[in-house]
Protein backbone atom coordinates (compact mmCIF):
# COMPACT_ATOMS: atom_id res chain seq x y z
CA UNK A 1 0.00 0.00 0.00
CA UNK A 2 1.31 3.25 -0.70
CA UNK A 3 1.24 5.00 2.41
CA UNK A 4 2.88 8.62 1.31
CA UNK A 5 -0.79 8.63 -0.98
CA UNK A 6 -2.98 7.90 2.47
CA UNK A 7 -1.17 10.33 4.58
CA UNK A 8 -1.68 13.08 2.09
CA UNK A 9 -5.57 11.98 1.34
CA UNK A 10 -5.67 12.11 5.44
CA UNK A 11 -4.25 15.41 5.72
CA UNK A 12 -6.09 16.91 2.67
CA UNK A 13 -9.21 15.24 4.67
CA UNK A 14 -8.35 17.33 7.54
CA UNK A 15 -7.69 20.98 6.21
CA UNK A 16 -11.14 20.38 4.09
CA UNK A 17 -12.71 19.41 7.44
CA UNK A 18 -11.26 22.00 9.26
CA UNK A 19 -13.06 24.45 7.13
CA UNK A 20 -16.60 22.78 7.09
CA UNK A 21 -15.68 22.64 11.06
CA UNK A 22 -15.78 26.45 11.19
CA UNK A 23 -18.93 26.92 9.02
CA UNK A 24 -20.32 23.84 11.16
CA UNK A 25 -19.23 25.54 14.29
CA UNK A 26 -20.79 29.10 12.86
CA UNK A 27 -24.11 28.00 12.50
CA UNK A 28 -24.37 26.11 15.71
CA UNK A 29 -23.36 29.43 17.73
CA UNK A 30 -26.51 30.94 15.81
CA UNK A 31 -28.28 27.68 16.66
CA UNK A 32 -28.31 26.97 20.39
CA UNK A 33 -29.29 30.60 20.99
CA UNK A 34 -32.51 30.97 18.55
CA UNK A 35 -32.92 27.35 17.18
CA UNK A 36 -32.90 28.73 13.97
CA UNK A 37 -29.89 28.24 11.06
CA UNK A 38 -28.63 30.89 9.34
CA UNK A 39 -28.57 30.22 5.55
CA UNK A 40 -27.26 33.44 5.17
CA UNK A 41 -23.92 32.40 7.22
CA UNK A 42 -21.80 31.30 3.76
CA UNK A 43 -22.51 34.35 2.11
CA UNK A 44 -21.63 37.03 4.82
CA UNK A 45 -18.51 34.36 4.77
CA UNK A 46 -18.04 34.81 0.94
CA UNK A 47 -19.19 38.99 1.66
CA UNK A 48 -15.83 38.85 3.69
CA UNK A 49 -13.69 37.29 2.02
CA UNK A 50 -14.39 40.12 -1.04
CA UNK A 51 -13.85 42.47 1.42
CA UNK A 52 -10.46 40.96 2.19
CA UNK A 53 -9.83 40.54 -1.30
CA UNK A 54 -10.81 44.43 -1.76
CA UNK A 55 -7.99 45.58 1.23
CA UNK A 56 -5.43 43.60 -0.39
CA UNK A 57 -6.19 44.94 -3.55
CA UNK A 58 -5.58 48.37 -2.38
CA UNK A 59 -1.80 47.22 -1.13
CA UNK A 60 -2.82 46.56 2.81
CA UNK A 61 -0.47 43.24 3.81
CA UNK A 62 -2.45 40.19 3.87
CA UNK A 63 -2.03 39.68 7.90
CA UNK A 64 -3.48 43.35 8.37
CA UNK A 65 -6.11 42.55 6.13
CA UNK A 66 -7.18 39.59 7.50
CA UNK A 67 -7.52 40.80 11.46
CA UNK A 68 -9.60 44.23 9.73
CA UNK A 69 -11.73 41.14 7.97
CA UNK A 70 -12.62 39.43 10.86
CA UNK A 71 -13.13 43.18 12.80
CA UNK A 72 -15.54 44.15 10.12
CA UNK A 73 -17.18 40.74 9.94
CA UNK A 74 -17.83 40.30 13.67
CA UNK A 75 -19.34 44.35 13.61
CA UNK A 76 -21.41 43.19 10.67
CA UNK A 77 -22.53 39.95 12.36
CA UNK A 78 -24.08 42.20 15.58
CA UNK A 79 -25.29 44.86 13.29
CA UNK A 80 -27.38 42.61 11.14
CA UNK A 81 -28.77 41.12 14.54
CA UNK A 82 -29.28 44.38 16.04
CA UNK A 83 -31.02 46.11 13.13
CA UNK A 84 -32.99 43.22 11.15
CA UNK A 85 -33.07 39.94 13.36
CA UNK A 86 -34.31 41.74 16.74
CA UNK A 87 -37.04 42.41 14.65
CA UNK A 88 -37.78 38.65 14.83
CA UNK A 89 -37.42 37.35 17.69
CA UNK A 90 -41.62 36.53 18.53
CA UNK A 91 -41.56 36.05 14.28
CA UNK A 92 -42.98 32.57 13.14
CA UNK A 93 -40.14 30.31 12.09
CA UNK A 94 -41.19 30.81 8.39
CA UNK A 95 -41.07 34.85 8.51
CA UNK A 96 -36.96 34.21 9.73
CA UNK A 97 -36.11 31.88 7.44
CA UNK A 98 -37.48 34.17 4.47
CA UNK A 99 -35.29 36.81 5.90
CA UNK A 100 -32.32 34.49 5.67
CA UNK A 101 -32.71 33.50 2.51
CA UNK A 102 -33.45 36.91 1.09
CA UNK A 103 -30.03 38.11 3.05
CA UNK A 104 -28.15 34.97 0.80
CA UNK A 105 -30.08 36.63 -2.25
CA UNK A 106 -28.87 40.53 -1.12
CA UNK A 107 -25.28 39.09 -0.24
CA UNK A 108 -24.87 37.48 -3.14
CA UNK A 109 -25.57 40.21 -5.92
CA UNK A 110 -24.16 42.97 -3.81
CA UNK A 111 -20.96 41.24 -3.77
CA UNK A 112 -21.54 40.68 -7.63
CA UNK A 113 -22.70 43.96 -8.11
CA UNK A 114 -19.94 45.61 -6.04
CA UNK A 115 -16.74 42.99 -7.58
CA UNK A 116 -18.36 41.79 -10.71
CA UNK A 117 -18.70 37.55 -10.81
CA UNK A 118 -15.36 37.47 -12.36
CA UNK A 119 -13.66 34.86 -10.99
CA UNK A 120 -10.77 36.18 -8.65
CA UNK A 121 -7.66 34.96 -7.50
CA UNK A 122 -7.26 35.26 -3.12
CA UNK A 123 -3.94 34.62 -1.88
CA UNK A 124 -2.88 32.07 0.68
CA UNK A 125 0.08 33.51 2.94
CA UNK A 126 1.36 30.10 3.91
CA UNK A 127 2.79 29.51 0.85
CA UNK A 128 5.53 31.40 2.18
CA UNK A 129 5.79 30.65 5.50
CA UNK A 130 5.87 26.63 4.97
CA UNK A 131 8.13 24.10 2.83
CA UNK A 132 6.20 22.46 0.36
CA UNK A 133 6.62 18.49 1.20
CA UNK A 134 5.23 15.52 -0.60
CA UNK A 135 2.93 14.81 2.36
CA UNK A 136 0.91 18.22 3.04
CA UNK A 137 1.19 21.61 1.32
CA UNK A 138 1.46 24.68 2.85
CA UNK A 139 -1.74 25.92 2.40
CA UNK A 140 -3.43 22.93 3.74
CA UNK A 141 -0.87 22.42 6.84
CA UNK A 142 -1.84 26.20 7.26
CA UNK A 143 -5.53 25.91 7.25
CA UNK A 144 -5.64 23.19 9.76
CA UNK A 145 -3.37 25.29 12.04
CA UNK A 146 -5.00 28.87 11.70
CA UNK A 147 -8.65 27.00 12.61
CA UNK A 148 -7.37 24.84 15.48
CA UNK A 149 -6.25 28.41 16.97
CA UNK A 150 -9.20 29.56 16.31
CA UNK A 151 -11.31 26.78 17.92
CA UNK A 152 -9.10 26.64 20.82
CA UNK A 153 -9.13 30.30 21.47
CA UNK A 154 -13.06 30.19 21.10
CA UNK A 155 -13.37 27.20 23.39
CA UNK A 156 -11.19 28.58 26.18
CA UNK A 157 -13.24 32.09 25.59
CA UNK A 158 -16.89 29.89 25.98
CA UNK A 159 -15.46 28.07 29.08
CA UNK A 160 -13.26 30.36 31.01
CA UNK A 161 -14.83 33.76 30.66
CA UNK A 162 -17.70 35.49 32.15
CA UNK A 163 -19.06 36.73 28.82
CA UNK A 164 -18.56 33.32 27.77
CA UNK A 165 -20.39 32.09 30.14
CA UNK A 166 -22.80 35.06 29.91
CA UNK A 167 -23.57 33.71 26.44
CA UNK A 168 -23.60 30.29 27.42
CA UNK A 169 -26.51 30.72 29.75
CA UNK A 170 -28.17 32.97 27.45
CA UNK A 171 -28.08 30.35 24.73
CA UNK A 172 -29.63 27.55 27.07
CA UNK A 173 -31.69 29.76 28.94
CA UNK A 174 -32.80 33.07 28.22
CA UNK A 175 -35.28 33.79 31.66
CA UNK A 176 -32.74 32.28 33.88
CA UNK A 177 -30.25 34.64 32.44
CA UNK A 178 -31.81 37.79 32.53
CA UNK A 179 -32.65 37.21 35.77
CA UNK A 180 -28.96 37.83 36.80
CA UNK A 181 -28.85 40.73 35.08
CA UNK A 182 -27.19 39.22 31.86
CA UNK A 183 -28.28 41.30 28.96
CA UNK A 184 -29.32 38.01 26.54
CA UNK A 185 -30.03 40.48 23.65
CA UNK A 186 -26.67 41.66 23.30
CA UNK A 187 -25.43 38.43 23.87
CA UNK A 188 -27.35 37.08 21.17
CA UNK A 189 -25.60 39.97 18.73
CA UNK A 190 -22.47 38.89 20.32
CA UNK A 191 -23.04 35.43 19.13
CA UNK A 192 -23.53 36.61 15.74
CA UNK A 193 -20.85 38.92 15.48
CA UNK A 194 -18.92 35.89 16.27
CA UNK A 195 -20.56 33.42 13.94
CA UNK A 196 -19.16 35.97 11.07
CA UNK A 197 -15.65 36.70 12.28
CA UNK A 198 -15.37 32.73 12.32
CA UNK A 199 -17.55 32.33 8.97
CA UNK A 200 -14.79 34.74 7.44
CA UNK A 201 -11.92 32.97 8.38
CA UNK A 202 -13.64 29.65 7.18
CA UNK A 203 -14.03 31.90 3.57
CA UNK A 204 -10.74 32.92 3.85
CA UNK A 205 -8.84 29.63 3.77
CA UNK A 206 -11.48 28.05 1.33
CA UNK A 207 -11.05 31.22 -1.60
CA UNK A 208 -6.97 30.30 -2.43
CA UNK A 209 -8.37 26.60 -3.22
CA UNK A 210 -10.85 27.76 -5.40
CA UNK A 211 -10.70 30.76 -6.50
CA UNK A 212 -13.37 33.73 -5.18
CA UNK A 213 -16.80 34.36 -6.92
CA UNK A 214 -20.11 35.29 -5.30
CA UNK A 215 -20.91 31.55 -5.25
CA UNK A 216 -17.94 30.55 -3.36
CA UNK A 217 -19.58 29.54 0.11
CA UNK A 218 -22.42 27.81 -1.80
CA UNK A 219 -21.10 24.25 -1.43
CA UNK A 220 -19.11 24.62 1.85
CA UNK A 221 -22.45 26.13 3.93
CA UNK A 222 -24.18 22.72 2.92
CA UNK A 223 -21.33 20.80 3.74
CA UNK A 224 -20.82 22.99 7.08
CA UNK A 225 -24.64 21.95 7.73
CA UNK A 226 -24.27 18.25 7.40
CA UNK A 227 -21.23 18.48 9.71
CA UNK A 228 -23.27 20.15 12.10
CA UNK A 229 -26.13 17.65 11.82
CA UNK A 230 -23.52 14.75 11.61
CA UNK A 231 -22.07 16.17 14.93
CA UNK A 232 -25.10 16.85 16.62
CA UNK A 233 -26.29 20.33 15.81
CA UNK A 234 -27.16 21.27 19.95
CA UNK A 235 -23.32 20.33 20.52
CA UNK A 236 -20.74 22.90 19.60
CA UNK A 237 -17.94 20.36 19.97
CA UNK A 238 -19.73 17.62 17.95
CA UNK A 239 -20.33 19.64 15.25
CA UNK A 240 -16.53 20.80 14.99
CA UNK A 241 -15.63 16.64 14.86
CA UNK A 242 -18.49 16.54 12.58
CA UNK A 243 -16.69 18.75 10.07
CA UNK A 244 -13.21 17.09 10.79
CA UNK A 245 -15.00 13.54 10.10
CA UNK A 246 -16.58 14.40 6.60
CA UNK A 247 -13.49 15.82 5.34
CA UNK A 248 -11.85 12.49 6.23
CA UNK A 249 -14.58 10.38 5.64
CA UNK A 250 -15.07 11.58 1.60
CA UNK A 251 -10.79 11.76 1.09
CA UNK A 252 -11.16 7.93 2.73
CA UNK A 253 -13.17 6.42 -0.06
CA UNK A 254 -10.74 7.92 -2.33
CA UNK A 255 -8.28 5.88 -0.45
CA UNK A 256 -10.49 2.82 -0.48
CA UNK A 257 -11.23 2.61 -3.80
CA UNK A 258 -7.19 2.97 -4.54
CA UNK A 259 -6.66 0.13 -2.13
CA UNK A 260 -9.27 -2.00 -4.11
CA UNK A 261 -7.98 -0.85 -7.27
CA UNK A 262 -11.40 0.40 -9.05
CA UNK A 263 -12.32 3.83 -9.32
CA UNK A 264 -16.34 4.58 -9.05
CA UNK A 265 -16.78 7.62 -7.30
CA UNK A 266 -13.88 9.45 -7.66
CA UNK A 267 -13.33 12.85 -6.80
CA UNK A 268 -16.21 14.33 -8.69
CA UNK A 269 -18.66 12.21 -6.16
CA UNK A 270 -16.28 11.65 -3.08
CA UNK A 271 -18.35 14.50 -0.99
CA UNK A 272 -21.94 12.96 -2.52
CA UNK A 273 -20.76 9.42 -1.33
CA UNK A 274 -19.73 11.58 2.29
CA UNK A 275 -23.35 13.05 2.28
CA UNK A 276 -25.02 9.71 1.60
CA UNK A 277 -23.11 8.15 4.91
CA UNK A 278 -24.28 11.44 6.55
CA UNK A 279 -28.03 10.73 5.89
CA UNK A 280 -27.36 6.99 6.62
CA UNK A 281 -25.88 8.06 9.99
CA UNK A 282 -28.91 10.55 10.63
CA UNK A 283 -31.42 8.22 9.70
CA UNK A 284 -30.34 5.88 12.99
CA UNK A 285 -29.23 8.92 14.90
CA UNK A 286 -31.14 11.67 14.45
CA UNK A 287 -29.62 13.73 17.06
CA UNK A 288 -26.28 13.09 15.34
CA UNK A 289 -23.09 11.25 17.04
CA UNK A 290 -22.68 13.32 19.52
CA UNK A 291 -25.87 15.22 19.88
CA UNK A 292 -28.22 15.25 23.17
CA UNK A 293 -31.89 14.02 22.57
CA UNK A 294 -34.34 16.38 23.76
CA UNK A 295 -37.50 15.69 25.37
CA UNK A 296 -40.15 17.94 24.54
CA UNK A 297 -43.44 17.34 26.82
CA UNK A 298 -46.54 17.85 25.24
CA UNK B 1 -39.68 55.97 52.02
CA UNK B 2 -41.15 51.88 51.06
CA UNK B 3 -37.95 49.83 49.40
CA UNK B 4 -40.77 48.61 46.80
CA UNK B 5 -44.21 50.36 45.76
CA UNK B 6 -46.92 48.84 43.79
CA UNK B 7 -49.81 50.93 42.91
CA UNK B 8 -53.35 50.20 40.94
CA UNK B 9 -51.02 46.97 38.75
CA UNK B 10 -53.02 45.82 36.33
CA UNK B 11 -50.89 42.95 34.73
CA UNK B 12 -51.65 41.28 31.02
CA UNK B 13 -50.81 37.63 29.27
CA UNK B 14 -51.51 38.63 26.28
CA UNK B 15 -54.56 39.79 25.99
CA UNK B 16 -56.06 38.50 29.69
CA UNK B 17 -55.89 40.62 32.56
CA UNK B 18 -54.49 38.63 35.04
CA UNK B 19 -53.76 40.87 37.67
CA UNK B 20 -57.25 43.81 38.34
CA UNK B 21 -55.72 45.93 40.46
CA UNK B 22 -52.90 45.17 42.76
CA UNK B 23 -51.31 47.79 45.44
CA UNK B 24 -48.80 46.54 48.22
CA UNK B 25 -45.79 48.76 49.60
CA UNK B 26 -42.60 46.65 51.09
CA UNK B 27 -40.79 48.37 53.83
CA UNK B 28 -37.13 47.51 54.02
CA UNK B 29 -35.61 45.07 55.44
CA UNK B 30 -38.36 42.78 56.75
CA UNK B 31 -39.91 39.51 55.08
CA UNK B 32 -43.42 40.06 53.46
CA UNK B 33 -45.26 37.45 52.28
CA UNK B 34 -48.40 37.19 49.58
CA UNK B 35 -50.87 34.94 49.88
CA UNK B 36 -53.58 33.49 47.87
CA UNK B 37 -55.01 30.22 46.35
CA UNK B 38 -54.18 28.81 43.47
CA UNK B 39 -53.95 31.12 40.35
CA UNK B 40 -54.44 34.63 42.64
CA UNK B 41 -52.05 36.14 40.49
CA UNK B 42 -49.43 35.37 42.88
CA UNK B 43 -46.94 35.02 40.97
CA UNK B 44 -47.92 36.96 38.43
CA UNK B 45 -46.76 39.66 41.11
CA UNK B 46 -43.64 38.63 41.30
CA UNK B 47 -43.14 38.91 37.24
CA UNK B 48 -44.94 42.24 37.23
CA UNK B 49 -42.13 43.69 39.79
CA UNK B 50 -39.00 42.07 37.76
CA UNK B 51 -40.72 42.93 34.49
CA UNK B 52 -41.40 39.44 32.67
CA UNK B 53 -45.13 40.38 31.77
CA UNK B 54 -46.53 43.40 30.02
CA UNK B 55 -48.13 45.90 33.31
CA UNK B 56 -50.04 49.02 33.81
CA UNK B 57 -50.27 51.24 36.74
CA UNK B 58 -46.84 51.96 38.46
CA UNK B 59 -44.45 49.41 40.38
CA UNK B 60 -41.22 51.50 41.73
CA UNK B 61 -38.13 50.33 43.57
CA UNK B 62 -36.27 52.60 46.19
CA UNK B 63 -37.91 55.29 44.98
CA UNK B 64 -37.59 54.81 41.25
CA UNK B 65 -40.56 53.41 38.62
CA UNK B 66 -39.30 50.38 37.33
CA UNK B 67 -42.09 49.35 35.39
CA UNK B 68 -41.42 49.24 31.86
CA UNK B 69 -37.72 49.00 32.50
CA UNK B 70 -36.18 45.43 30.89
CA UNK B 71 -35.68 42.35 33.20
CA UNK B 72 -32.21 42.47 33.47
CA UNK B 73 -31.92 46.25 34.29
CA UNK B 74 -34.13 46.01 36.84
CA UNK B 75 -31.95 42.89 38.15
CA UNK B 76 -29.35 44.96 37.93
CA UNK B 77 -31.08 47.54 40.24
CA UNK B 78 -30.84 45.05 43.02
CA UNK B 79 -34.05 42.77 42.52
CA UNK B 80 -33.56 39.47 42.84
CA UNK B 81 -35.53 36.39 41.75
CA UNK B 82 -35.83 32.69 42.41
CA UNK B 83 -38.48 32.05 40.26
CA UNK B 84 -41.06 29.26 40.62
CA UNK B 85 -39.41 25.68 39.35
CA UNK B 86 -36.15 27.00 40.65
CA UNK B 87 -34.57 28.44 36.87
CA UNK B 88 -31.27 26.89 37.47
CA UNK B 89 -28.92 26.10 34.56
CA UNK B 90 -29.37 22.38 34.48
CA UNK B 91 -26.71 22.02 32.11
CA UNK B 92 -23.98 24.25 33.70
CA UNK B 93 -22.20 23.33 36.91
CA UNK B 94 -23.23 24.45 40.40
CA UNK B 95 -20.21 26.83 40.50
CA UNK B 96 -20.72 27.79 36.62
CA UNK B 97 -24.14 28.91 38.11
CA UNK B 98 -23.08 30.99 41.44
CA UNK B 99 -20.12 32.87 38.90
CA UNK B 100 -23.38 33.52 36.93
CA UNK B 101 -24.75 35.24 39.74
CA UNK B 102 -22.27 37.44 40.19
CA UNK B 103 -21.89 38.29 36.93
CA UNK B 104 -23.16 41.55 37.01
CA UNK B 105 -20.81 42.14 40.06
CA UNK B 106 -17.25 42.23 38.18
CA UNK B 107 -14.42 42.46 40.19
CA UNK B 108 -12.53 39.20 40.48
CA UNK B 109 -11.74 39.61 44.44
CA UNK B 110 -15.85 40.07 45.44
CA UNK B 111 -16.92 36.83 43.14
CA UNK B 112 -14.42 35.15 45.76
CA UNK B 113 -16.11 36.88 48.36
CA UNK B 114 -19.13 36.43 47.60
CA UNK B 115 -18.90 32.74 47.06
CA UNK B 116 -17.77 32.08 50.41
CA UNK B 117 -20.68 34.06 51.84
CA UNK B 118 -22.99 31.63 49.83
CA UNK B 119 -21.14 28.77 50.86
CA UNK B 120 -21.40 29.60 54.82
CA UNK B 121 -25.04 29.85 54.36
CA UNK B 122 -25.04 26.30 51.77
CA UNK B 123 -22.26 24.78 52.83
CA UNK B 124 -23.47 21.69 50.75
CA UNK B 125 -23.63 23.53 47.40
CA UNK B 126 -19.46 23.71 48.21
CA UNK B 127 -19.23 19.73 47.98
CA UNK B 128 -21.41 19.67 44.83
CA UNK B 129 -19.25 22.59 42.96
CA UNK B 130 -18.12 20.36 39.86
CA UNK B 131 -21.59 18.56 39.51
CA UNK B 132 -24.32 19.52 36.60
CA UNK B 133 -26.83 21.68 38.23
CA UNK B 134 -29.55 19.02 36.76
CA UNK B 135 -27.96 16.57 38.80
CA UNK B 136 -28.81 17.94 42.32
CA UNK B 137 -31.69 16.72 44.46
CA UNK B 138 -34.53 19.55 44.62
CA UNK B 139 -33.56 20.37 48.15
CA UNK B 140 -29.96 21.63 46.68
CA UNK B 141 -31.33 23.34 43.65
CA UNK B 142 -33.30 25.57 45.60
CA UNK B 143 -30.73 25.72 47.43
CA UNK B 144 -28.30 27.18 45.04
CA UNK B 145 -31.37 29.17 43.22
CA UNK B 146 -31.33 31.37 46.24
CA UNK B 147 -27.70 30.86 46.75
CA UNK B 148 -27.17 32.36 42.89
CA UNK B 149 -29.81 35.23 43.88
CA UNK B 150 -27.66 36.05 47.17
CA UNK B 151 -24.37 36.25 44.62
CA UNK B 152 -26.45 39.25 43.04
CA UNK B 153 -25.96 40.76 46.61
CA UNK B 154 -29.86 42.40 45.90
CA UNK B 155 -31.47 44.67 48.19
CA UNK B 156 -34.70 42.81 47.61
CA UNK B 157 -35.25 39.40 47.27
CA UNK B 158 -38.43 38.17 45.42
CA UNK B 159 -39.18 34.26 46.38
CA UNK B 160 -41.71 31.89 44.65
CA UNK B 161 -42.92 29.02 45.93
CA UNK B 162 -39.33 28.22 47.66
CA UNK B 163 -41.20 25.10 49.68
CA UNK B 164 -42.54 23.67 46.61
CA UNK B 165 -41.86 19.80 46.03
CA UNK B 166 -39.52 19.73 49.10
CA UNK B 167 -40.03 17.34 51.96
CA UNK B 168 -40.85 18.83 55.07
CA UNK B 169 -37.54 18.78 56.72
CA UNK B 170 -35.64 20.37 53.68
CA UNK B 171 -38.29 23.14 53.55
CA UNK B 172 -37.48 23.88 57.29
CA UNK B 173 -33.67 24.12 56.66
CA UNK B 174 -34.17 26.52 53.99
CA UNK B 175 -36.49 28.43 55.79
CA UNK B 176 -33.85 28.71 58.56
CA UNK B 177 -31.38 29.85 56.17
CA UNK B 178 -33.78 32.42 54.48
CA UNK B 179 -34.46 33.91 57.89
CA UNK B 180 -30.50 34.22 58.36
CA UNK B 181 -30.11 36.05 55.26
CA UNK B 182 -32.67 38.37 56.25
CA UNK B 183 -31.38 39.35 58.99
CA UNK B 184 -26.99 39.00 58.54
CA UNK B 185 -27.16 40.17 55.01
CA UNK B 186 -29.85 42.93 55.64
CA UNK B 187 -31.82 41.05 52.34
CA UNK B 188 -35.74 42.46 51.95
CA UNK B 189 -37.54 39.44 50.88
CA UNK B 190 -41.15 38.78 49.44
CA UNK B 191 -42.21 35.52 49.56
CA UNK B 192 -45.25 33.90 47.81
CA UNK B 193 -46.36 30.44 49.27
CA UNK B 194 -49.04 27.96 48.90
CA UNK B 195 -48.43 26.50 52.30
CA UNK B 196 -49.59 29.75 54.00
CA UNK B 197 -48.82 28.58 57.58
CA UNK B 198 -44.84 28.42 56.64
CA UNK B 199 -45.13 31.92 55.26
CA UNK B 200 -46.82 33.56 58.02
CA UNK B 201 -44.63 31.75 60.20
CA UNK B 202 -41.47 33.65 58.37
CA UNK B 203 -43.08 36.64 57.27
CA UNK B 204 -43.34 40.17 59.24
CA UNK B 205 -45.98 41.27 57.25
CA UNK B 206 -48.62 39.65 54.79
CA UNK B 207 -51.17 40.65 51.98
CA UNK B 208 -53.70 38.38 50.72
CA UNK B 209 -54.76 37.89 47.10
CA UNK B 210 -57.84 36.80 45.59
CA UNK B 211 -58.19 36.53 41.99
CA UNK B 212 -56.07 39.57 40.89
CA UNK B 213 -56.49 41.74 43.93
CA UNK B 214 -55.47 42.05 47.26
CA UNK B 215 -58.41 41.84 49.44
CA UNK B 216 -56.37 42.12 53.59
CA UNK B 217 -52.88 43.25 54.67
CA UNK B 218 -51.64 43.15 57.66
CA UNK B 219 -48.50 42.09 60.66
CA UNK B 220 -48.00 37.96 59.81
CA UNK B 221 -49.54 37.50 63.57
CA UNK B 222 -52.58 39.27 63.20
CA UNK B 223 -53.32 37.82 59.49
CA UNK B 224 -52.74 34.31 61.12
CA UNK B 225 -55.07 34.69 63.86
CA UNK B 226 -57.64 36.07 61.84
CA UNK B 227 -61.02 33.55 61.29
CA UNK B 228 -61.71 33.89 58.07
CA UNK B 229 -57.62 33.46 56.71
CA UNK B 230 -57.95 30.41 59.35
CA UNK B 231 -60.50 28.97 57.89
CA UNK B 232 -59.95 29.00 53.69
CA UNK B 233 -55.91 28.96 54.43
CA UNK B 234 -54.49 27.49 57.12
CA UNK B 235 -57.43 24.52 57.74
CA UNK B 236 -58.03 24.36 60.89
Amino acid sequence: MNWEFVLHQATSGLANGAIYASVALALVMIYTATEHINFAQGEMAMFSCYIAWQLIDWGLPYWVAFFCTIAISFAGGVAIERVILKRFHNAPVLAVIIVFIGLLVIFNSIAGWIWSTVLKQFPSPFVDIFPTTKLVGPHQLGVVLTILIILTGLYLFFRFTPLGLAMRAAAQNPVSARLVGVRVNWMLALGWGLAAAVGAVAGMMVAPIVFLDPNLMAGILLYGFASALLGGISNPGGAVLGGFILGLLENGIIVVENLVGVTVFGNELKLTVALIVVIAVLIFKPSGLFGKVRVKRV
Amino acid sequence: MALLEVKGVKAYYGQTEALHDVSFALEEGGITTLLGANGAGKTTTLRSICGMVRTVGEISFSGRRINGMATEEIVRMGVAHVPEGRGTFVNLTVDENLRLGSYTQGKKDRVQRDLDLVFNYFPRLKERLQQQAGTLSGGEQQMLAIARALMLAPRLMLLDEPSFGLAPLVVQEIFRIMRRINEEEKVSMLLVEQNAALALDLADHAYLLETGNVVMSGPAQVIKNDEGVRRSYLGY
